[in-house]
């Protein structure tokens, strides 16, 4: 009888650590990440960096599909355009019920269309109105515009074209590009407190551990998914709304070296097309489209709603309703037995048929009109979301014939999207920004030189790719005014070669040391697969830190039990076993995920309302305040950090700013 | 959604140093049997069905079969993606069928010259707040006072 008992993967990981070999390098400045924030950087960087600067980036996937944006997007939804930065904050300010740093949204919308002038220059295709075809944007084109913010792409290639022009950059500056390295952790100066001096990772290709040594460091790796229990089940686990590759690395390897953290409260729970997670922006803002309950009413019109949203003034109240009060209204129909929630597709499709046809289209044209229309409400799921295409066919769904159900997912943590966690970082070095928003460089942590941007920085969501990329070019030039500064810096590490060596390749050892002593591999009562973490990690979340299974409804006694949970999986990743090496990358990605939404449920603990209803409640505290902290309120930032030097963490509050009037 | 290979069309690519399918998956799930020479997707529960990997297989041998667990069995998404436009094949659970093409770059594949025509302000530039293909004034050193 075979038994199951050996090691599964292609690609075996090393236990003989003596055949493991270290490699060191020492570079002025490391952007972790290559998405579109890292992309941004790469792109910046070497136009500030003094000659003869080395620089590397390196990203544990390949740069031309990596992060969010691999299957590629069907809208830029940040262009400022014919609009004001004032504006653009505003806008933030109101979805995010109040709470953002209004200097960090500012700065933002003065430069990110650059970045979208850029992307058009490289290639991408831009929708354009009737009269400018074929006109650039920077050259006045104008842009075919779904809301306020959004223009649309036809962006298919939307990552590749961007990870060319970085990559391209970085090849002409002789700097170098690692990817398939997946990083672990960050390493603090032996001799500078609160200073960063590099990092360490490994390959998924082959048994190889590098240690990078640097004097300013970009941490852009994404957001956190797969930390609470997806509506998805078995084989369907893969599908979420985020890609289930971002694992909350930049959180947790931040806040590990001391990084203070800003409203990791905050999650984005989207609502979208249920179980292929299709997006919905499109169909509301393009189409026009229409939700209706389960009877068929426009329950959003309904004055139970309305009296739903006056709770909430004056965000509730604001002429466009903040995402999470649209879920709350949803989630208010669902448990009131209303259910399901229709996104009238057939409908919106129709009415546009019939207004051409009011307008005497004729039959030809009118035939043509459809092709379009019908392409379209196609491309905007096979340019980002290919899965719920693939759910419409299998189920025979036709769009203008049928209508489709849509739904709050589970939740993420994200701070470039519609939600705002992330690292408390610097705002630009000018007189408007209050003293206490800037300690000179900008968009760097409260670790000197250690900087983040895309989904890293918190308290400033609705960036999305264009405003990601932005902040990696604005912090990329910081870096290298922060190296300048620094030019006599000499990085030190606490830890050995061996150490690190030693500390990465533990699961390795776990597992070979042990794999033997049962005749199932995977049961085995001296170590925890990585997989089996994540499952424990989701299920406690989901039933204790308001997921999706109790209506996103927690209190403090649940987050006690939470934190418990919690605990004790961080005692047992000290037993996390891997064979492969891609079995290691999934144990420090579970590691990762446990101490970054470990944050984010202190952070709930701590905040005592309900800030983003339809995100999450607290049962114990069901309204959202609109009182000062000086007054005792929670109109202010809740922070935390976690000290590295004794293990310790602490939670505060800390002063909202508003610089921008009403 | 996961994805899978069609061992007929699977040439292994050609044995070269890295495949296509592994060199691109975000994930990490494509890989090697350097045995049998194909390639396969070694957590289907892990794929976000994100086609890369459908998208650059040069043989054309890998499809995605919709996650078994919650889509019926017969819809069929593929697409072929060339140099300048991807075309989509969509077949329905009954049969029906629907054919799309989108452009997908305006420029040629490796083309780009990120610097070339770019100004370098220099180092005497590194202390304000614009980037480096910005020129200072308008929008790009606004203050939120220029809009009271
Ligand atoms: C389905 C979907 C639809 C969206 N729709 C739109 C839209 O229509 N318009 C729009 O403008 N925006 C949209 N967005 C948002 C946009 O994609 C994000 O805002 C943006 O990609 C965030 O950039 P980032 O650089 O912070 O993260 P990402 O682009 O996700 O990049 C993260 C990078 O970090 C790497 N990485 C992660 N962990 C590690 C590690 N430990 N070591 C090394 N590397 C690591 C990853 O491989 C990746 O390269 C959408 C996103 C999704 C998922
Ligand atoms: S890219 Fe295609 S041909 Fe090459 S190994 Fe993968 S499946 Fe096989
Ligand atoms: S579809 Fe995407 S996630 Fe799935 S195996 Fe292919 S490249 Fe990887």
């Amino acid at each position: 009888m075979a038994l199951p008992n050996k090691p599964q993967w292609e690609l075996l990981a090393e236990p003989d650590l003596t055949k493991v070999p270290v490699e060191e390098k020492v570079v002025d400045a490391l952007i972790v990440g290559g998405g579109m924030a890292a992309c941004g950087a790469a792109f910046e960087i070497g136009k500030w960096m003094p000659d003869g600067a080395k620089v590397a980036l390196c990203d544990k996937a390949a740069m031309e599909r990596s992060g969010a944006v691999a299957q590629g997007l069907s809208a830029i939804n940040t262009y400022i355009g014919e609009n004001t930065p004032s504006d653009y904050v505003r806008m933030v300010r109101n979805d995010l019920m109040g709470v953002v740093r209004e200097d960090l949204i500012f700065d933002l919308g003065r430069h990110v269309d650059d970045s979208v002038h850029l992307f058009e220059e490289w290639g991408l295709p831009i929708w354009k109105k009737e009269g400018s075809k074929g006109k650039p944007l920077a050259e006045g084109g104008e842009p075919v515009r779904t809301g306020k913010w959004q223009i649309m792409i036809n962006g298919e290639s939307y990552k590749c074209i961007v990870a060319e022009a970085a990559k391209a950059a970085l090849e002409e500056k002789g700097y170098d590009l690692y990817e398939r390295l997946f990083i672990v952790k960050l390493l603090l100066d032996a001799n500078q407190e609160n200073t960063i001096a590099g990092a360490v990772g490994f390959s998924n290709r082959e048994n190889k551990v590098i240690i990078f040594k640097c004097k300013a460091m970009l941490v852009a790796c994404g957001g956190a998914v797969n930390i609470f229990r997806p509506r998805s089940t078995d084989e369907g686990k893969g599908r979420a709304w985020y890609p289930v590759w971002n694992a909350g690395s930049t959180y947790t390897m931040c806040m590990q070296v001391g990084a203070e953290m800003t409203m990791m409260e905050n999650r984005f729970t989207p609502s979208r097309f249920k179980d292929g997670y299709g997006p919905v922006g499109a169909w509301f803002l393009l189409f026009k489209a229409t939700v209706t309950n389960g009877k068929g009413e426009h329950y959003v019109k309904s004055d139970a709603a309305k009296a739903e949203l006056a709770k909430y003034a004056p965000y509730g109240q604001a002429a466009v309703t903040p995402t999470c009060l649209r879920n709350h209204l949803m989630l208010f129909e669902m448990k009131e037995g209303r259910g399901p929630i229709f996104m009238d597709t057939a409908a919106a499709l129709n009415k546009f048929l019939e207004e051409k046809k009011a307008e005497g289209m004729d039959d030809k044209a009118l035939k043509k009109y459809w092709k379009e229309l019908e392409a379209e409400a196609w491309e905007d799921f096979l340019d980002m979301s290919v899965g719920q295409a693939g759910l419409w066919a299998s189920m025979n769904i036709e769009p203008e014939k049928v209508g489709s159900e849509i739904m709050p997912t589970e939740p993420y943590m994200l701070g470039s999207h519609s939600g705002c966690c992330g690292i408390w970082v610097s705002g630009p070095n000018e007189d408007w920004v209050p003293d206490d928003y800037k300690w000179g460089y900008n968009r760097m942590t409260t670790v000197n030189g250690l900087f983040t941007a895309g989904d890293g920085v918190g308290a400033s969501g609705h960036k999305f790719s264009s405003g990601s990329h932005c902040e990696g070019r604005i912090a990329a030039k910081a870096m290298a005014r922060y190296v300048r500064d620094h030019a006599d810096f000499a990085p030190s590490l606490k830890q050995s070669e061996e150490e690190l060596k030693e500390e990465i390749y533990k699961p390795v050892k776990t597992y070979y040391e042990n794999y033997q002593k049962t005749t199932h591999e995977m049961v085995n009562p001296n170590y925890i697969r990585p997989r089996h973490m994540m499952e424990r990690l989701m299920k406690y979340t989901d039933e204790y830190g308001g997921g999706w299974s109790p209506y996103y409804m927690t209190n403090g006694k649940l987050l006690e039990i939470a934190m418990h949970h919690l605990q004790l999986l961080r005692e047992d990743a000290e037993k996390m076993a891997a064979s492969g090496l891609h079995e290691l990358v999934r144990a420090w990605e579970n590691l990762h995920r446990i101490w970054c939404v470990e944050d984010h449920l202190r952070h709930i603990q701590y905040r005592e309302e309900s800030r983003y209803p339809g995100f999450y409640y607290r049962g114990d505290f069901p309204e959202a305040s609109s009182t000062d902290m000086d007054d005792g309120g929670w109109l202010c930032f809740v922070n935390s950090k976690y000290d590295p030097n004794t293990g310790e963490w602490s939670v505060f509050k800390k002063k909202l700013h508003k610089i921008i009037s009403d | 959604m996961p994805s899978f290979v069609n061992p007929e069309k699977c040439d292994g690519c050609k044995g070269g140093e890295k495949t296509a399918c592994m060199y691109i998956c975000p994930n990490d799930l494509m890989v090697l049997n350097q045995d049998a020479m194909k390639a396969y997707n070694q957590e289907p529960d892990q794929c976000w069905e994100c086609y890369s990997c459908v998208k650059i297989c040069p043989q054309g041998a890998i499809e995605v079969r919709h996650y078994a667990d919650l889509a019926p069995l017969g819809g069929y998404v593929q697409p072929m993606r060339g140099t300048d436009s991807i075309m989509w094949t969509i077949k329905f659970r009954n049969g029906n069928m629907k054919r799309f093409k989108f452009p997908i770059r305006t420029t040629p594949e490796g083309s780009i010259k990120p610097y070339e025509g770019k100004p370098s302000p220099g180092p005497e530039a590194l202390d304000n707040e614009a980037l480096f293909t910005e020129v200072e004034g308008g929008r790009v050193t606004c203050k939120p006072s220029d809009f009271d």
